[in-house]
């Protein structure tokens, strides 16, 4: 093209040239997979004008494991070990929908004590991810102090786990129809069955009072921080129906103002013996997420409480079959764990593994509000937000 | 003897000798405070901290970092603008270090008493933003830029509360001179941290938190947001640099505040030839203590709240500083 172009043409082309110039166009940002902040493997694909999201595509998967199938060629006790690794901060709790929804199709009574060690195990599993929780949000925000004070009490919740169950992170510890004879020695014998470790309930109630301790100390290095509540309140605000049209559960939406807990609208643990609070936020920001899971602790150490005064005596298991045969039939059991509703929907065709084991995890559907919530933030508010969400990558992607 | 030839050999043999003892001076000056910090904030987090490098309570560790540091490669992104890239922790390194020129550790011990000092400190140190930004720019990667840029924005909003809440120190001394500022407080009796600045020193304080970029003005390399902002594709010999220079930069800035608001080598009943670089020590450890121990207790802001703090409260609040100092300068 050498041609000499006619001055009005030169001109115009002279003009379009400043034009392309003075604009800024956006910045495409890929944060992740790998990112300090990402809680595991989440890519986010942020289109950035300055530092301002005008659209964000989180992109998962990189953590699939592909459970769901796996479920369907193991049999029902094997599957145990499959499922508290879906959100490993809280590997105990997973186990506990997918045994009631087992002995739900296989009409099995679990014995009262059976019973309330689950309860106060998934308690503890709360807590242990909730300290997580408040210790890595801080972090997220700058302050690393909070982070080492936390992890130490959750350090001991998860000896107090170890020790019934012999597994930090996965405990495997239900059986259908009941728990485990605990870890140790002595169950080498049939009729010895060795129970919950000895003084596990004394340890258990002064661990509480440390959590206790912590969530008080919590409070005073992080909650009052003028600079964290700057940084948190009224900061990707979730209005009530929007997280509801989005699935998300838990700790979030209790957060927006919704007194949804499945500890008081299900039956799958007996939580109606125990006295707790719903613990609500008011306005749905980062602030109120961070602060109901810190008021969660506290009722978690105080049902942890209850049930350790009374525990009921009794069998730790009740008479199952040798072979686990569950019925046809299919169910949907939920439980309210800590990230948020947790669901198994199981079908069986009367074999020893399931047809089919539909996980519906928390995680997932929390997540799914992100491209929603995240348009319009700056890029430090999509640090507070992911926070403040509370995800698992294993919880996502299964 | 007092031939040009003769000062000319002796210029050089001082100038060597300054330059050596003020390379000497922050490099024994920031391995105690980089000691300090990993094992304050050990102790602050309920841990142990760095234990058995040399033998006792891991005094060594820096030392063993640095060494380490130095073995490992030094990497150019592919992607990276060679030459400013290679040259950006330098140039930092250089604007932190041209600031001890002017730090008077007893009414002798100077490098050099310059007339302007306070004024050729606050001007060279804001060539730092010059060594962040090329560093940011030069990486070839968004999160270096975007930390780069943040630094730059952030500097410049902070450089200007920093240098307002000095002038009220100089109006109050009335001279720019650094030595002449500690003696106009040793005269006056008390520092002018009681005397009369304690506002000042708050702005400056605050303001050379956000120049250092230390926590709760860490936004250029907000870790959780931008891996490590404009130290991200460094490595080896450089990354030390940059890490020297931040702390370098605290050693620099702590000595400052110190001679400005503090009373510098100045202490009551204590001879100043003698014990004044002990004084100024302590005081700067004082300080250095102050910024650890904020770095590990706050979070960390974000970039408009900011800009929001420098622009709508420091700046008005140094200029009813200095309004109010001249005031009273006038008055009385």
């Amino acid at each position: 093209m050498s041609q000499a172009l006619d001055p009005r043409a030169a001109a115009h082309v002279s003009e379009v040239a400043v034009s392309v110039e003075l604009q800024t166009p956006g910045m495409t940002l890929n944060i992740g997979p790998q990112h300090p902040s990402t809680h595991g493997v989440l890519r986010l694909v942020a289109e950035l004008d300055g530092e301002r999201i005008v659209n964000v595509e989180p992109v998962i998967g990189y953590m699939h494991r592909g459970y769901e199938k796996l479920s369907e060629v193991r049999t029902y006790p094997q599957i145990t070990a499959l499922v508290n690794r879906i959100d490993w901060v809280s590997g105990f709790a997973n186990e506990i929908p997918l045994m009631v929804a087992v002995e739900r199709l296989m009409e099995i009574e679990v014995p009262e004590r059976a019973q309330s060690i689950r309860l106060i195990l998934t308690e503890l599993a709360r807590i242990s991810s909730h300290l997580v929780f408040m210790s890595s949000y801080p972090l997220e925000l700058g302050a690393a102090t909070p982070l080492m004070h936390a992890l130490r009490e959750r350090e001991h919740v998860l000896e107090l786990i170890e020790g019934a169950t012999g597994g930090r992170f996965h405990p495997n510890f239900n059986r259908i129809g009941g728990v485990k004879p605990a870890a140790g020695g002595g169950s080498t014998q049939k009729k010895v069955v060795q129970d919950l470790p000895k003084n596990f309930l004394a340890e258990t109630r002064a661990a509480m009072d440390n959590v206790l301790e912590v969530c008080d100390d919590i409070d005073t290095l992080v909650t009052g921080n003028e600079i964290f509540q700057a940084r948190t309140m009224g900061v990707a605000v979730l209005p009530a129906d929007q997280a509801l049209a989005y699935g998300v559960s838990g700790p979030n939406l209790r957060a927006s103002g919704v007194a949804f807990d499945l500890r008081k609208h299900e039956d799958y643990l007996p939580y109606h013996k125990y006295d707790f609070d719903v613990v609500t936020g008011d306005n749905g920001d980062c602030f109120d997420r961070y602060r109901v899971r810190v008021e969660e602790v506290r009722q978690a150490a105080r049902i942890v409480n209850q049930a350790i005064d009374d525990l009921p005596g009794g069998p730790l298991q009740a008479k199952v079959p040798r072979v686990i045969k569950v019925p046809k039939g299919e169910t949907y059991v939920r439980a309210e764990n800590p990230k948020g509703e947790m669901g198994y929907y199981l079908v069986s065709d009367g074999g020893r593994i399931p047809y089919r084991l539909k996980i519906r995890s928390a995680s997932f559907s929390n997540l799914s509000i992100l491209p929603w919530a995240l348009k319009g933030l700056i890029v430090p508010d999509i640090i507070a937000l992911l926070g403040s969400l509370d995800f698992v990558l294993g919880d996502v992607d299964r | 003897m007092t031939s040009l030839v003769g000062i000319e050999i002796n210029f050089y043999v001082l100038l060597t000798l300054k330059i050596l003892a003020i390379t000497g001076v922050v490099l024994t000056g920031i391995l105690p405070i980089i000691f300090g910090e990993l094992k304050i904030s050990a102790h602050m987090q309920s841990r142990v901290g760095p234990y058995f490098a040399g033998g006792r309570w891991g005094w060594a560790q820096p030392l063993a970092d640095g060494i380490k540091f130095f073995q490992k490669e030094d990497l150019v992104p592919a992607a990276a603008d060679r030459q400013v890239y290679k040259l950006a922790p330098y140039l930092l390194m250089v604007s932190t270090l041209a600031v001890f020129v002017i730090i008077p550790f007893s009414p002798n011990l100077i490098a050099a008493d310059l007339d302007l000092g306070i004024f050729f400190a606050l001007a060279i140190s804001s060539l730092s933003t010059l060594g962040v930004l090329m560093a940011g720019w030069s990486s070839g990667n968004k999160y270096s830029l975007i930390g780069g840029l943040r630094a730059a924005a952030q500097i410049i909003a902070y450089e200007l509360p920093l240098v307002l809440a000095v002038i009220g120190v100089v109006i109050q001394a009335g001279t720019l001179s650094m030595v002449g500022i500690v003696e106009a407080q040793i005269d006056m009796g008390v520092p002018y941290l009681v005397g009369g600045q304690v506002i000042g020193f708050g702005i400056f304080f605050t303001a050379s938190l956000a120049e250092l970029n230390r926590t709760p003005f860490d936004l250029p390399i907000a870790e959780s947001e931008l891996v490590m902002g404009y130290l991200t594709e460094y490595s080896g010999f450089r990354f030390t640099t940059f890490f020297l220079a931040e702390y370098a930069g605290v050693f620099s800035i702590s000595a400052i505040a110190a001679t400005l608001f503090l009373g510098g080598y100045g202490f009551w009943g204590l001879d100043s030839t003698v014990f004044g670089p002990f004084v100024l020590v302590a005081k700067v450890g004082l300080l250095a203590f102050l910024m650890i121990w904020i770095r590990w207790t706050w979070p960390r802001m974000r970039e408009d709240q900011l800009q929001t703090m420098a622009w709508k409260w420091l700046v008005p609040l140094a200029l009813a500083n200095i309004m109010v100092t001249a005031i009273f300068k006038v008055v009385f």
